[in-house]
């Protein structure tokens, strides 16, 4: 029987797990703990609903729904101070959960402590943009939506930023196939030549170290000269073997030569 | 094969070439000298004023954040060389460090030291290779040679720690591989006894330069306000007049033992950060010298000892069977880091770099996500390029210190 290989998610898997292994769980602690974190904890929680709210490895991390991703950061800037956005990005759930988790990692530069806000949204479902509180989500939801997938609502130019603009996928998904789907590896070829040139120029190589021995057109060991286009074993090779010049092949140890051992 | 030539038609993006106004669109790149690897600018021209510039990026997009999900932590480490290539050891080491944060590693003190040395070894290279390329866009040819000839001798001292020159993996999760060569120390203090006369030769030839000063004084302006709105990290940030360095503030490794100052220029333009680079580099220079005396005073462990995370040292996976066997799992199937997320911000040169990390609990990261400051310093382009002119387009460009590798990831 053929072996059962999940679409949903293509992605390396653990070649080997213990029937009994538990992974453990980074603490997360109570935001009570930390007199600060509460005091932002409750800045937020008037502002909007929270869903949870934990400390994990010394930054404060609150789930938020999505239609309030604006104002959660709204409240954390203007109020609690946390002027710059570092990061933004998403994370696949959908084999899971049918749901992206997006995140926000925001600074605040006067205190020198980090927040990270979640939230959770559909396949299908957009995300506000957030370009009008951080510029820099401009480029940074850009690559959110090349990568995922992700419309964000209200964006200013919501274009791919590191793929093609021409893409088909979305590579940082789970289901995306490691090695490139049949468009991604047919790409250069339907676009310069077109389709039906797959079948004369054959499908990529990607061995970088891979020399065809009777291509005489383009760099190969051939190891002795044939006529442009001529079939090299059509050319009688007895008289001209390979065999390098003794010349260039020198030995640069014997000749009269300093090495210094300090800088001058 | 016949090329077809309709099919070959180019892709410009809905720009129109032939307009009633006065405007003129080009591109500048991807494979323009100035632009520090594969950066396309579109700038639409008024005369020439740049009235609108949309940079184009993505050329040297390979999919790390896509390769970090299907590798085990080891494997992945050489992968991040790959990013910021003028500086691999600070790649290196921040994902370490996210590692080490997640799975709540203590490294040894050694190896904290010579961390610490490799990280400002490494800024040392990465703010030599800006000034040279920076002075070499400007015109300052001869600032290129004597930069790169001292940066050849602060490679060679990486390249007789660890083997590479540029490609370094000198890091590895839980410590370093490689104590200190013999005699490495004292090449090092030979280096950074010659350095700050060599950072005098370059400031006498710059800092005063009538023409260095007219290329670079108020040219590529950033306003505080646009600093922290874009995310500028690093020296964009310092030169706009906001204190923050995260060696200082959110301190790793030894930087809360070591002494040295973070220089702030209210400026807001390129000549301010170049003065940042300049000084920046004494005070690594200064750190480094602290960090000589350190070392001496380490007991000589290296890796951490974390036997479900970290194989044990050569000796005891040569004579114990138990440590063969975690060594021989851990390499094969990979460490399994706690479930749970961290993001571990460091100073790279460039400005803050991070690695966000979520671990499901496998050998693999569910998701890594690589936050460049260099990605949000090609962002702020499109905001402070409109309003110069073509020629000091470069100058920006240069001045944002931006690296390709880091950029498209």
């Amino acid at each position: 029987m053929r072996k059962y290989t999940p679409k949903e998610n293509v992605q390396a898997k653990a070649k080997y797990t213990d029937r009994f292994w538990v992974a453990p769980q980074v603490p997360r602690n109570p935001v009570e703990e930390d007199e600060y974190f509460a005091g932002v904890l409750a800045a937020v929680k008037e502002a909007v609903e929270v869903l949870d709210a934990y400390i994990e490895i010394g930054q404060l991390v609150i789930h938020i729904r999505p239609e309030q991703n604006i104002e959660a950061l709204r409240t954390l800037k203007e109020e609690c101070g946390y002027a710059m956005c570092s990061e933004l990005s998403a994370v696949d759930y959908l084999a899971q959960d049918g749901e992206f988790e997006i995140f926000y990692q925001l600074l605040n530069l006067k205190e020198a402590k980090r927040v990270r806000v979640l939230t959770r949204i559909k396949e299908d479902q957009g995300i506000e943009s957030i370009v009008p509180l951080y510029a820099m989500a401009n480029f940074a939801e850009r690559e959110m939506y090349d990568m995922f997938g992700i419309y964000v609502n209200n964006h200013p130019y919501l274009k791919r930023i590191l793929m093609p603009d021409d893409w088909e996928g979305h590579p940082l998904r789970k289901t995306y196939p490691l090695e490139g789907d049949e468009f991604a590896s047919w790409y250069e070829v339907d676009k310069i030549f077109g389709k039906e040139y797959r079948d004369i120029i054959g499908p990529e190589n990607r061995d970088p170290a891979r020399v065809d021995r009777y291509d005489t057109q383009r760099f190969s060991r051939i190891g002795h000269e044939v006529p442009f286009g001529a079939d090299p074993k059509s050319v009688d090779t007895t008289e001209t073997p390979i065999e390098y010049s003794s010349e260039i092949l020198s030995d640069y140890n014997k000749g009269p030569h300093k090495v210094l051992d300090k800088r001058k | 094969m016949q090329q077809q030539p309709n099919k070959l038609r180019p892709f410009f993006e809905n720009l129109e070439f032939e307009r009633d106004d006065n405007r003129m669109v080009i591109n500048f790149g991807p494979q323009h000298p100035s632009a520090h690897g594969q950066l396309r600018l579109i700038l639409e021209l008024d005369g020439e004023q740049v009235v609108k510039a949309h940079p184009d990026i993505g050329y040297l997009h390979r999919g790390i954040e896509k390769m970090a999900e299907n590798m085990i932590y080891n494997e992945f480490l050489p992968t991040t060389d790959r990013m910021d290539y003028i500086a691999s050891t600070s790649n290196n080491y921040a994902f370490a460090l996210a590692v080490e944060r997640l799975i709540g590693l203590e490294v040894p003190r050694r190896a904290q030291v010579i961390r610490t040395m490799l990280l400002e070894l490494n800024r040392i290279i990465s703010h030599l290779f800006f000034l040279a390329t920076h002075a070499l866009d400007v015109g300052a040819m001869s600032i290129f040679l004597y930069a790169f000839r001292e940066r050849e001798f602060a490679m060679d001292l990486m390249e007789d720690y660890c083997g590479a020159r540029l490609t370094h993996s000198a890091v590895r999760i839980g410590g370093v591989p490689l104590d200190l060569p013999e005699g490495w120390l004292s090449d090092l203090t030979a280096f950074i006894d010659k350095l700050p006369e060599q950072i005098k030769l370059y400031e006498d030839l710059l800092t005063e330069n009538r023409i260095w000063r007219m290329r670079l004084e108020d040219v590529g302006i950033v306003t505080p306000e646009q600093a922290l709105d874009w995310g500028c990290t690093g020296i964009m940030l310092r030169g706009s007049g906001i204190e923050y360095d995260i060696r200082k503030e959110e301190p790793y490794e030894l930087y809360d033992e070591l002494d040295f100052d973070i220089p702030v220029s209210d400026r807001c333009d390129s000549y301010g950060r170049y003065r940042l680079y300049m000084e920046e580099m004494k005070q690594s220079v200064r750190i480094l010298r602290q960090l000589i005396g350190m070392y001496p005073k380490t007991d000589s462990q290296l890796m951490a000892h974390a036997p479900q995370y970290i194989s044990a040292p050569k000796e005891e996976i040569m004579t114990q069977n138990y440590a063969l066997m975690q060594h021989f799992v851990l390499v094969t199937q990979g460490m399994r880091p706690p479930k749970g997320t961290v993001y571990a911000p460091t100073e790279s040169p460039k400005g803050e770099l991070g690695f966000w990390i979520r671990s499901e609990g496998e050998p693999y990261a569910y998701r890594l996500k690589a936050r460049a400051p260099s990605f949000f310093h090609t962002g702020i382009l499109q905001e402070i390029l409109p309003g110069t002119y073509i020629a000091d387009v470069v100058t920006i460009i240069g001045s944002t210190n931006i690296v390709f590798g880091e950029v498209d990831r």
